[in-house]
């Protein structure tokens, strides 16, 4: 069993880890209950004998004494991380955990990056070894930041660099808030393209969230709860956006819900490799699967069902509406339409009740409608997980790497040149040492690119379908 | 003599536990059919292959499991001792944490050399355990990462460490439309590279087994567990004791040495297809009645008509008038799909065995020339009904039955590997594209072979 280690930097990064790990133990107080530290709750978890203070021994076997999480959390601001420090999950994180400053990065993707990066490398890559050396086998690491800001973005990106430098073997899986097209930060576009880069040439794979999505997908199931359509009544735990059962009782924040469901997206991605089941799916399966070029590693998730009533017998034909909707527009998590466009590969991770059969059936059932790129046309990765997350009797969590993101791209592209003409704001940028034009010519031409690879996919897609002759033999 | 059986990845433990499973529910069956001294003759015989005693006299399954995460193997050991009817050695299994992520390069380039010592040590005290070894029978998978490039890499081993036994790779073909996207590579990967080092593949296509479950069995939601338990079956009814034919009244002793010797005369020609019938639920058995002309005539047919199960076989193929060497339907002008074998094997169990006519099998027309009609065909026969099936009949043969899945299969990955999608993974653990370009070549070679039959 392998262990994945969580870094959150920024302070959306950080808010969506905290409640990351709010459901993470309750995933696993619902599934183990007899309180042993057993291997599934080692990949996130250590189990730390606190007896003797705080500083204990760690505890491979046995009764659960204190669970720590194997995190880092960074930000350069301290609200944030104190208030995790003082809300429910204090005694999940240990203050070597925690990297803080106090004035913040501005909004400026060269001050996290290159003032911070340099500034805190030294601490970092020592807290970062400090946790791998917890680790028996370490398989991943978990990035969650946003593009947007100064924090997540530039000092998130130098993380990653480092983490391909310190750690080669193991894979960096990045969650990564995109802006929105109303962001109240105007330098977005320039934080956002060149935290782009980074992700283009150092990432293993790259989970983009919209805000937008995820809000649409909050007033979705407040309409649906709110309008009494639904006779029976929902279980409230069930909600992919709700904390019930958690450790968190205070007064919901108003991004919790949006965030919950990026916790649960990582999640569903890490049952397969935690939990047993018929068909396992484990993290480096998925970087195996779903990246066929090393550049185009940006996989667009959808999570099913949002929720679930509170009657038991679940006929197949809400099994199969639950493999329609992961395929829906307003079902993912950024703004993109996958069925419209090109698929490079899909993987889809069941949990829960669901058998080989039903797999197979809504796959022939809802490939005619789909467009895959004519070198891969049965390119789907499948996963049955046995355990089912709380509230549920099974999940489907769907992975598509498609050429639905670029329209993101795009916007972003042009929402950069917008700035970028003008010379906006340039100069707060370049007064940062180790900051020059280059920096940001290099960005969008990097961006451009990947752009540019995507369109040579698209182009593929209404051609006529020539195989390849095979090779002949004497 | 004993079969040592190498459990290899997820597919090839859960399956392997099937099997044991199956053997054992057989033998500690009531069903027999036969006299006692018949019964105990099956159960020793099956007890020597198979299983070796314990002092807590439940039988251990002469298996050594290998995956390279342990979820998998933990659950096939757990559940194995619970049933309390026969376990696995709890020292033969050897594992790692990380899995071998659907990638054949990392199993075979990265995991096999980095593990041989400790696999091979665990094969070799499995094999001294064995008065005498019968060969070695290995279960994988070849659509993933660890079954299909670590197990290229232990059959590799197996021969150099034991050149003249006989290693049997019983492959899982996945289902066409994706349980892994770079399957086709990893398949086209394993295929060519145990053709060097195997003395026959037995392959059992998962789509084939789906389609026995829904159509034959009846089951209504079909899991892995219920594909697993028809292969275990199907295995089972090869694997399980028999007389040969000029043996004489015992068991025969070297069950794979025999396979070996009557399917797979050239080194060329060795995909065998497994066919077995009857196939229904448990709970129907009692309704049914079988006669063996019946079971025989519909084995025949799905033999020449290529047909995966007993339902849907098309009558309407016949084999080759002698004389004509393109077979063809006079009428619309276009070749029949008929099958042509190079060996088959048939094994009866049951009731009556003795008196089961099988000349239609023993017709040259069905067979390449290249062979003596009696050598191209043999039966193995035992009065001992297997599973509960009153009569049951198998068919083991090295035909053209995995061509055209075989071709499908090396074009698919033929497509991608034009595109380069995906290479660079295998190229990070050493497999280079002129790698891929020399197993390309070695399954059109095997694909023209058995074409032009």
């Amino acid at each position: 069993m392998t262990q994945s280690v969580v870094v959150q930097v920024g302070q959306c990064g950080n808010q969506v880890g905290c409640r990351f790990w709010d459901l993470a133990l309750r995933e696993h107080a619902a599934v183990n209950k007899k309180g042993i530290y057993d291997e599934a709750l080692s990949s996130f978890f250590r189990n730390v004998d606190t007896r003797s203070g705080a500083n204990g021994p760690d505890i491979y076997k046995g009764k659960i004494c204190s669970l720590k999480a194997r995190a880092l959390l960074i930000d350069m601001e301290e609200g944030v991380v104190n208030e995790i420090l003082q809300g429910p999950l204090r005694d999940v994180f240990d203050s070597k955990q925690l990297i803080t400053d106090v004035s913040g990065s501005g909004n400026n993707w060269a001050v996290g990056h290159k003032m911070y990066g340099d500034q805190y490398r030294e601490n970092i890559v020592q807290k970062l070894r400090k946790t791998a050396e917890h680790c028996d086998c370490l398989q991943c690491f978990f990035i969650i930041h946003s593009m947007g800001g100064g924090t997540g973005s530039g000092l998130g990106t130098f993380v990653l660099n480092l983490l391909e430098d310190e750690f080669p073997e193991v894979y960096r899986f990045v969650t990564s808030v995109y802006p929105s097209g109303e962001d109240d930060v105007i330098t977005s576009p320039y934080n956002s393209v060149l935290a782009m880069k980074e992700l283009n040439e150092h990432a293993d794979c790259v989970l983009p969230i919209e805000n937008e999505s995820l809000f649409d997908i909050v007033n979705k199931i407040h309409q649906m709860i709110n309008s009494g359509k639904l006779g029976s009544t929902v279980k409230q735990n069930s909600l992919v956006t709700s904390s019930a059962g958690s450790a968190k009782t205070l007064q919901e924040k108003p991004f919790d819900a949006m965030n919950n469901i990026v916790a649960n997206l990582l999640l569903n991605l890490t049952s397969s490799a935690r939990f047993e089941g018929s068909l396992n799916m484990d993290l480096n399966e998925i970087t195996m699967n779903l990246v066929p070029f090393p550049r185009l590693h940006y996989l667009v998730s959808s999570l099913t069902p949002l929720y679930t009533l509170a009657d038991v017998n679940v006929p197949p034909r809400r099994l199969d509406q639950m493999f329609s909707d992961a395929f829906s527009r307003d079902h993912q998590l950024i703004q993109a339409d996958p069925k419209h466009n090109l698929y490079l590969a899909c993987a889809l991770l069941l949990r829960g009740n669901v058998q080989v059969s039903d797999l197979r059936r809504n796959i022939e059932r809802l490939k005619p409608s789909l467009h895959f790129v004519s070198w891969n046309q049965e390119g789907w990765k499948t996963g049955l997980c046995s355990v089912p997350p709380v509230g549920h009797s099974h999940s489907l969590l769907a992975l598509a790497n498609n050429t639905c993101v670029k329209p993101t791209f795009i916007e972003l592209k042009d929402r950069f040149m917008k700035l970028y003409k003008k010379k906006a704001h340039l100069h707060h940028y370049l007064q940062v040492d180790g900051m020059e034009q280059s920096c940001f010519s290099e960005a969008i031409s990097s961006l451009s690119d990947l752009i540019e690879e995507y369109n040579e996919l698209d182009a593929t897609k209404s051609g006529p379908r020539i195989d390849p002759s095979r090779l002949k033999i004497a | 003599m004993s079969i040592v059986t190498v459990q290899l990845g997820q597919c090839g433990n859960q399956i392997g536990h099937e099997v044991f499973n199956a053997l054992c529910s057989d033998i500690r069956g009531t069903h027999g059919l036969c006299s006692k001294k018949e019964n105990e003759s099956y159960h020793d015989s099956c007890k020597e292959r198979f299983f070796c005693e314990e002092e807590s006299g439940v039988p251990v399954a002469r298996a050594v499991l290998v995956d390279m995460e342990p979820k998998v193997i933990s659950q096939t050991l757990s559940m194995a001792a619970r049933s309390g009817h026969w376990k696995y050695n709890h020292q033969s299994h050897f594992c790692q944490k990380q899995g071998s992520g659907n990638n054949w390069a990392n199993g075979y380039s990265v995991h096999g050399p980095r593990h041989k010592e400790s696999i091979m040590n665990l094969v070799q005290r499995e094999a001294e355990k064995c008065d005498r070894l019968g060969g070695f029978f290995t279960i994988m998978s070849m659509a993933g990462g660890t079954g299909s490039g670590l197990g290229a890499f232990v059959t590799q081993c197996l021969r150099d460490a034991f050149p003249t036994s006989f290693i049997l790779n019983h492959v899982i073909w996945p289902y066409g439309t994706g349980e892994v996207i770079v399957q086709n590579y990893n398949s086209v990967l394993t295929l060519s590279h145990l053709y060097q080092s195997s003395d026959a593949l037995l392959v059992h296509e998962n789509d084939v087994i789906h389609q026995i479950c829904a159509q034959l069995m009846n089951i209504k939601q079909i899991s892995f567990r219920d594909v697993n338990q028809v292969i275990a079956h199907q295995l089972g009814s090869v694997f399980q004791p028999t007389h040969t034919a000029g043996g004489g009244s015992d068991y025969s002793r070297n069950p794979l040495g025999d396979l070996m010797e009557t399917l797979v005369p050239h080194p060329e020609f060795k995909m065998l297809g497994l066919r077995n019938i009857p196939q229904m639920p448990e709970n129907s058995l009692a309704y049914s009645t079988f006669s063996w002309p019946g079971l025989i005539k519909h084995l025949r047919q799905m033999l020449i008509a290529n047909a995966k199960m007993e339902e849907g076989i098309d009558w309407q193929v016949r084999p080759p008038h002698p004389g004509c060497s393109i077979p063809s339907s006079h009428s619309t002008n276009k070749p029949l799909h008929f099958n042509t074998s190079i060996a088959n094997l048939v094994i009866l169990r049951g009731k009556d065995v003795h008196s089961v006519d099988l000349g239609s099998f023993r017709d040259p027309s069905l067979y390449t020339s290249w062979l003596n009609p009696q050598d191209a065909f043999n039966a193995w026969k035992t009065p001992r009904a297997f599973n509960k099936y009153e009569k049951s009949a198998a068919l083991v043969s090295n035909s053209q039955f995995l061509l055209k899945p075989l071709d499908g299969i090396v074009g698919k990955a033929w497509n991608m590997f034009a595109s380069k999608a995906y290479i660079h993974q295998y190229t990070k653990f050493g497999i280079q594209e002129e790698d891929f370009l020399d197993c390309f070549t070695t399954l059109e070679q095997v694909i023209s072979s058995y074409t032009n039959l």
